[in-house]
């Protein structure tokens, strides 16, 4: 694939599992030039010797405001660099900016071929930030487990009940209290610290 | 009550009145339903305030207007009724640099002209022996931290584009960037000049108060045209902002409010810190060396609340001395228009610029009085610039 087909895309990410979901995307639709940049020290020299077609940012990097630097200093890249959303295309910012992903892209590229940069970087931002849900949903579940593990032993030694006993008082107080069992259970083991 | 709104702020101790007028409540007493949004990067603030996933946002000035002109990014008119603060940034310079500096110091370190001129001595031997270049920090194009920098250092004869190199930092990296070497100095808000003097990689060179009397800072900004769909939710917007920027400039108030400012999902430093930025008396070298300064932070004294079209009108003259903007009276007149001094003495219920006239305005150390009639003229008067034909 020559340069013409396929534009040198630079990803600036700290997160390199999002940087990898992304370039495997970016691969797979036959985008072959990615660039994963991953420390933010000397970011600018570092995009300059690159040279990209297109820089892809989280919007949760402070370093974007660095990249605001290249729209002012024209003498130092070898051609002007506009930003690919203007003014006609609110939509497209609107939908990069919600999925935390923002294009830059050199002067030059056919906006049509960035098209399906973006729509792919947004679906696989997307994806990424479902991966990151469920992995924070798994761990408090296990946190819970844990909590709840040691309020029943709790429960047991003081009120001299049975496990299935002590987590059925647990489930009934945390239904009465409309409270989750877990936030329950954290207060009797802040209690008994309390008591001790 | 409102529907609720959004509001984006950058964790910065110049955001003071708009966290203290939602977290002590006198956005609420307005009837107003904020949410604080905070954010890490002023490209996103103001993206989601020109998209309109933000209602309203803590900016800088020079973003307001620059957003107003269409320069650098997407052209979105941007108000700004309420000014959330005159100066706070300050020039922090590395241990090695700052004993640079004094070594060639001819006068006071704290007159400008004198450290300016010791600069370019500073950087006229480093250009003989060969050295590289100095490495100046500062928060965004478009900022007064920018042309802040660019004017000090010119009025000494230092070519911000040609004899240094001035680099975009994040806040939060100046103070990493400044302890190993990546920059040599920076220009940047309260809290990070304190935290760099604190760590003993940094020395408060100047507050930008040596240099400007009076620097418009961030404001209060909304789209124009939320803004004339929505006239009596800003109204209440900048009457909350007004009784939380009177609240903050009573001393007595200082320790409560440093306490709100201080929490981690507001701006996150020790809330000392922010007391010492919020009293004008900050440490300014490792050895604990303290300066005081009535001017250092303005949030509503003064009439530091009151947003002045010259103030715009002076940004916009430094876009076009550095060759970020072409000069065209029409676009004087938008930067003008952005400051909305009509719009907070309406809210407030004040006769037109009440006590304002006796404080002055720009009053830069260097150069002549700024007349933001004759922005060309002025700017004829300087012989360092980067203008665009």
């Amino acid at each position: 694939m020559g340069a013409e087909s396929s534009p040198k895309i630079v990803i600036v990410d700290e997160s390199p599992i999002r940087a990898a979901i992304l370039e495997e995307g970016l691969r797979e639709a036959g985008f072959t030039g990615v660039v994963h940049i991953s420390e933010m020290q000397s970011l600018l020299s570092r995009i300059y010797a690159l040279d990209p077609d297109v820089i892809l940012i989280d919007l949760e990097n402070p370093s974007r405001d660095v990249l605001e630097q290249m729209f002012q200093v024209s003498r130092a890249v070898r051609r002007p660099i506009a930003m690919f959303v203007d003014q006609s295309d609110s939509a497209s910012i609107q939908a990069s900016v919600d999925a935390g992903v923002s294009a830059y892209i050199v002067d030059g590229l056919k906006k049509e071929r960035i098209k399906p940069i973006l729509d792919l970087c947004i679906s696989r931002f997307n994806a990424f930030s479902k991966l990151q849900d469920e992995l924070d949903r798994a761990k408090s579940a296990l946190e819970d487990r844990k909590v709840i593990d040691r309020a029943k032993g709790i429960l047991m030694k003081l009120k001299g009940l049975t496990e299935d006993e002590a987590y059925v008082l647990l489930r009934s107080t945390a239904m009465r209290e409309k409270k989750k069992i877990g936030e329950i259970a954290q207060s009797i083991l802040t209690a008994s610290e309390l008591l001790k | 009550m409102t529907g609720p709104l959004r509001i984006g702020f950058i964790p910065l101790v110049d955001a003071a009145a708009l966290i203290v007028a939602v977290d002590k409540g006198f956005a609420a007493a307005e009837g107003l339903d904020v949410t604080l949004v905070r954010e890490v990067s002023w490209s996103n603030v103001r993206d989601k305030l020109n998209i309109g996933l933000f209602d309203a946002a803590h900016l800088l000035a020079p973003v307001a207007i620059a957003s107003s002109l269409g320069l650098g990014h997407v052209k979105v008119p941007i108000v700004a009724s309420f000014s959330l603060g005159l100066n706070g940034n300050a020039i922090t310079v590395s241990p090695a640099l700052h004993a640079a500096i004094i070594s060639e110091i001819e006068g006071d370190p704290v007159d400008p002209m004198a450290t300016a001129l010791a600069l370019a001595r500073v950087v006229a031997a480093r250009r003989r022996s060969g050295a590289e270049p100095l490495t100046f920090g500062m928060t965004f194009p478009f900022s007064t931290h920018n042309y802040q920098l660019r004017f000090w250092m010119a009025a000494g004869g230092v070519d911000p584009d040609e004899d240094i190199r001035l680099v975009v930092l994040p806040p939060p990296y100046m103070v990493d960037s400044l302890a190993n070497g990546h920059v040599d100095a920076f220009c940047v808000g309260a809290p990070w000049n304190s935290v760099a003097v604190d760590l003993g990689v940094g020395h408060i060179l100047h507050f930008v108060s040596d240099i400007l009397v009076r620097a418009a800072e961030k404001v209060l900004a909304t789209r124009q045209e939320w803004s004339e769909k929505n006239p009596e939710i800003l109204a209440a917007l900048i009457r909350a902002h007004q009784r939380a920027a009177e609240f903050i400039e009573h001393s007595e108030s200082r320790t409560e409010i440093a306490g709100i400012l201080a929490r981690p999902e507001r701006i996150g430093v020790d809330a000392d810190v922010i007391q010492r930025t919020l009293d004008g008396r900050l440490k300014i070298s490792p050895d604990g060396t303290m300066r005081e300064s009535s001017r250092y932070l303005l949030v509503g004294r003064e009439g530091a609340a009151r947003p002045d079209p010259v103030q715009a009108a002076w940004l916009y003259a430094q876009m076009v001395r550095w060759g970020q903007a072409t000069i065209s009276p029409e676009a004087v007149k938008i930067a003008k228009a952005v400051f909305r001094p009509d719009l907070y003495d309406a809210a407030l219920g004040r006769r037109a610029g009440e006590d304002e006239a006796a404080f002055g305005s720009v009053g830069a150390f260097a150069g002549p009085a700024f007349d933001p009639d004759d922005v060309e003229g002025y700017l004829a008067a300087f012989n360092v610039f980067r203008r665009v034909p």
